[in-house]
C-alpha cells in the first residue's frame, strides 16, 4: 500500500472522525507523548481496574498518521488487559520500524497492520509511534514521553 | 584516462533570459531520479540545491588527476592540489568580491563558519555584561552560537523582533544598540520566510555606533548578487552544498584586520609557522584558521559551482528566481486554503506554505508521492514557527533551474491535498 492509499483509506477517516477523542473523567491514569521537533502533541487518558482498561480517550494537535494511529489504538486496546496492550505497543513498534512483518509473522494486530506502510515513511515512523509510547508511558506512571531523541524508534542505537 | 575539457557553463548574457532548458541539462539528478515513478520535481533547494556535470567533473578530475595533500609536499602533485585548492579561494573571493583572497577563510559551511567567528572574535572580545544583537528570523546557527557565548561570558543577547510579514522591525533593531553592543549577527535572507533584510542599512546602523557585524549569507548566496565590500561587512559565510557545490564546502569571508585581531578555531597542522613545547606561533590568515587537512576536493568543487553560477550570472539568476516566486505565489494564492507564512516586500526564492489546518508532513509526504520535494519542519528557525504559532510549514524553494511548469506541478499537487483533506 502506498502513502496516498494509506491516507485514502485508514487515516482520512480517523483524523476527520478520531474514536475516543477528548478527556476522561478521574483517569486513573495519564500521559502526555510530545515530539517537539515535528510538533506533534497529543495526551492520553486511561480507566483502569483490575488490571483491564475500561476506558479511554486521546486529545491535542499532530498530523493525521499520529491521530490516526492514536485512534486506532484507543479502539483496539479499550477492553484488554493491560499485559495484552503492552504486548501490541511492542508489536506495533515491531511493525513501523520493519522488525515485524504482519504477513508472515504471527501477531495480534489485526486491523492495526494497515499501518505496516509506516515502515516506507522512515521519517514518519515517529508520528505513527507516539500514541503507543504515550499508552506505555501512562501504564507505568510516566508524566510525559517522546519518539524524538534518545527515544526515536529509528534513532542509532536502538 | 585523458584529462578531458570540462563542459563550460552557459554563456552569461547579461541582458537575456536564463535558457533554463539548457541548464537543466547540466543537472543529472533531475532526468536520472523518478521518485515513486514520477518526474522529480525538486523545490527543496533552500535545504541543499543540486550539482551540475561541471562540479561532478571537476571533482572527477581532482580525484583522478591532483589529489594531494595541500600546504605539505614539494613534489608535482602537492603543488597541483595546493594550486587548485587556492584557485578555488579565488573563485570565492571573485563571487563575493572580497579585496584580498587572503580575506577568505574556507569553513566546512555556514555553521562551522559562524562559530569559527564565536571562538576567534567571540571569546576574545566580547565579556560579561556586553551584548549580542541578532534577529528573531534567525536559523538556529545564528543563535545557539551566540547563546553559548552569553552562557560562557555573562553576556547578553538581545533579538530584534518582526512583524507579521515576516519583516525586521527597523526601528526597533536600531533601538537594541547602546554603549554595551559588541557585535551583531544578522541573516541576509531568511530561510524559513524568504525574507532578505535591509542588509545594507542593518550594516550602517551597527557602524554607526562601532560595533562589528556578522552577516549569515546561506540563503543569500545561491539567488542573489553578493558584494561584501559595497556591504562592508565584517563578515559574511556561506554554505557550498546551496550553491550548486558539495557539502563539506562553504566560506568565511572577514575583513583582514579583523581576521588578524582573532584567535585561532582550531589547534593543529597548516595553521602554525612554528612549534615549540615552549611557544608556537601562528600562521598568518587564512591558514591560521585552516588547522589540520581541510576537505580539499570539496572546496575545489565549491570554486567551479561559483565559477558556474557567475558564468551565467547572479543578475540573471536572481531576475529568474523572482519572476518564479512570483508566479508560484500568485498560484497558490488562487488554491483556496493556502494560507503562505511569510509575506515580506521583498523575498528570495522561498514559499513557505500550509495547506487548510492538514499538518506540513502530511503534506510533505502527500507531495512526495507526485514526486513534488518539499521541506517540511521547522527549518532549523523554532522562534519563526513560534512567532507564526506553527509548529512546522512545508517550504518549496525554488533554485535557477526550476521552472514554470514545475511551479504547476506543485500547485496541482496541493489542489490533491487540498481536496482529500476536505
Amino acid at each position: 500500500m502506498d502513502s496516498k492509499q494509506l491516507y485514502q483509506e485508514v487515516i482520512l477517516d480517523h483524523n476527520r472522525k478520531p474514536r475516543n477523542y477528548g478527556k476522561l473523567d478521574a483517569a486513573t491514569h495519564s500521559s502526555e507523548g510530545l515530539n517537539p521537533l515535528c510538533g506533534d502533541h497529543i495526551w492520553l487518558h486511561l480507566h483502569v481496574n483490575d488490571g483491564t482498561i475500561s476506558g479511554i480517550a486521546f486529545e491535542g494537535q499532530s498530523c493525521a498518521i499520529c491521530k490516526a494511529s492514536a485512534s486506532m489504538m484507543t479502539a483496539a486496546v479499550k477492553g484488554k488487559r493491560v499485559e495484552d496492550a503492552e504486548g501490541l505497543v511492542g508489536e506495533f513498534r515491531s511493525m513501523v520500524t520493519g522488525d515485524l512483518d504482519v504477513g508472515a509473522q504471527p501477531n495480534h494486530l489485526g486491523r492495526l497492520g494497515v499501518f505496516a506502510g509506516v515502515k516506507d515513511l522512515p521519517s514518519r515512523v515517529k508520528c505513527a509511534v507516539l500514541p503507543w509510547h504515550t499508552l506505555h508511558a501512562a501504564l507505568t506512571s510516566q508524566q510525559t514521553t517522546s519518539t524524538e531523541g534518545d527515544q526515536d524508534p529509528l534513532a542509532p542505537g536502538t | 584516462m585523458t584529462v578531458q575539457a570540462l563542459r563550460q557553463p552557459p554563456a552569461g548574457d547579461a541582458t537575456k533570459p536564463l535558457d533554463v532548458e539548457r541548464i537543466r541539462a547540466d543537472f543529472p539528478i533531475l532526468t536520472n531520479v523518478r521518485p515513486h515513478g514520477k518526474p522529480l520535481v525538486f523545490l527543496d533547494n533552500a535545504a541543499s540545491s543540486q550539482m551540475p556535470q561541471q562540479v561532478i567533473d571537476r571533482l572527477v578530475r581532482y580525484q583522478t588527476h591532483e589529489h594531494a595533500n595541500i600546504h605539505r609536499g614539494v613534489h608535482y602533485l602537492s603543488e597541483t592540489a595546493t594550486r587548485a585548492y587556492e584557485q578555488a579561494r579565488i573563485s570565492v573571493q571573485r563571487f563575493l568580491n572580497a579585496r584580498e583572497d587572503r580575506e577568505i577563510i574556507f569553513t566546512t559551511g555556514t555553521t562551522e563558519a559562524i562559530n569559527l567567528v564565536m571562538h576567534g572574535y567571540g571569546r576574545r572580545f566580547i565579556g560579561a555584561g556586553d551584548e549580542i544583537i541578532i534577529t528573531y528570523m534567525e536559523h538556529h546557527s545564528n543563535i545557539v552560537p551566540w547563546q553559548m557565548l552569553c552562557e560562557e561570558k555573562g553576556a547578553v543577547l538581545k533579538v530584534a523582533p518582526i512583524d507579521d510579514s515576516g519583516e525586521l522591525i527597523v526601528e526597533e533593531y536600531e533601538k537594541l544598540f547602546n554603549a554595551r553592543t559588541k557585535f551583531a549577527a544578522v541573516t541576509h535572507v531568511s530561510n524559513a520566510l524568504g525574507t532578505i533584510t535591509p542588509i545594507k542599512h542593518l550594516i550602517d546602523v551597527a557602524h554607526s555606533h562601532g560595533v562589528p557585524i556578522l552577516v549569515d549569507g546561506a540563503q543569500a548566496t545561491p539567488h542573489l548578487p553578493v558584494d561584501v565590500q559595497a556591504l562592508d561587512c565584517d563578515f559574511y559565510c556561506f554554505s557550498g552544498h546551496k550553491v550548486c557545490g558539495p557539502t563539506g564546502s562553504g566560506a568565511l569571508y572577514g575583513k583582514a584586520a579583523l581576521l588578524e585581531k582573532m584567535q585561532p578555531f582550531k589547534g593543529g597542522g597548516d595553521m602554525i609557522l612554528s612549534v615549540t613545547f615552549e611557544k608556537t606561533t601562528y600562521n598568518t590568515i587564512p591558514h591560521k584558521f585552516e588547522a589540520g587537512t581541510p576537505p580539499i576536493a570539496p572546496m575545489i568543487g565549491l570554486g567551479a559551482a561559483l565559477d558556474y553560477l557567475s558564468a551565467i550570472g547572479m543578475d540573471r539568476i536572481a531576475a529568474h528566481e523572482e519572476a518564479l516566486l512570483a508566479y508560484a505565489t500568485e498560484r497558490m494564492l488562487e488554491v483556496g486554503g493556502v494560507r503562505i507564512i511569510g509575506t515580506a516586500r521583498h523575498k528570495a526564492a522561498v514559499l513557505s506554505f500550509y495547506v487548510g489546518e492538514v499538518h506540513p508532513h502530511d503534506v510533505g509526504t502527500l507531495l512526495d508521492e507526485d514526486g513534488v520535494a518539499v521541506r517540511t519542519g521547522h527549518h532549523c528557525a523554532q522562534p519563526v514557527m513560534q512567532r507564526f504559532r506553527v509548529p512546522a510549514t512545508a517550504r518549496a524553494s525554488f533554485a535557477l533551474y526550476n521552472t514554470h511548469a514545475e511551479v504547476d506541478a506543485l500547485v496541482a499537487a496541493v489542489v490533491k491535498v487540498r481536496d482529500m483533506f476536505a
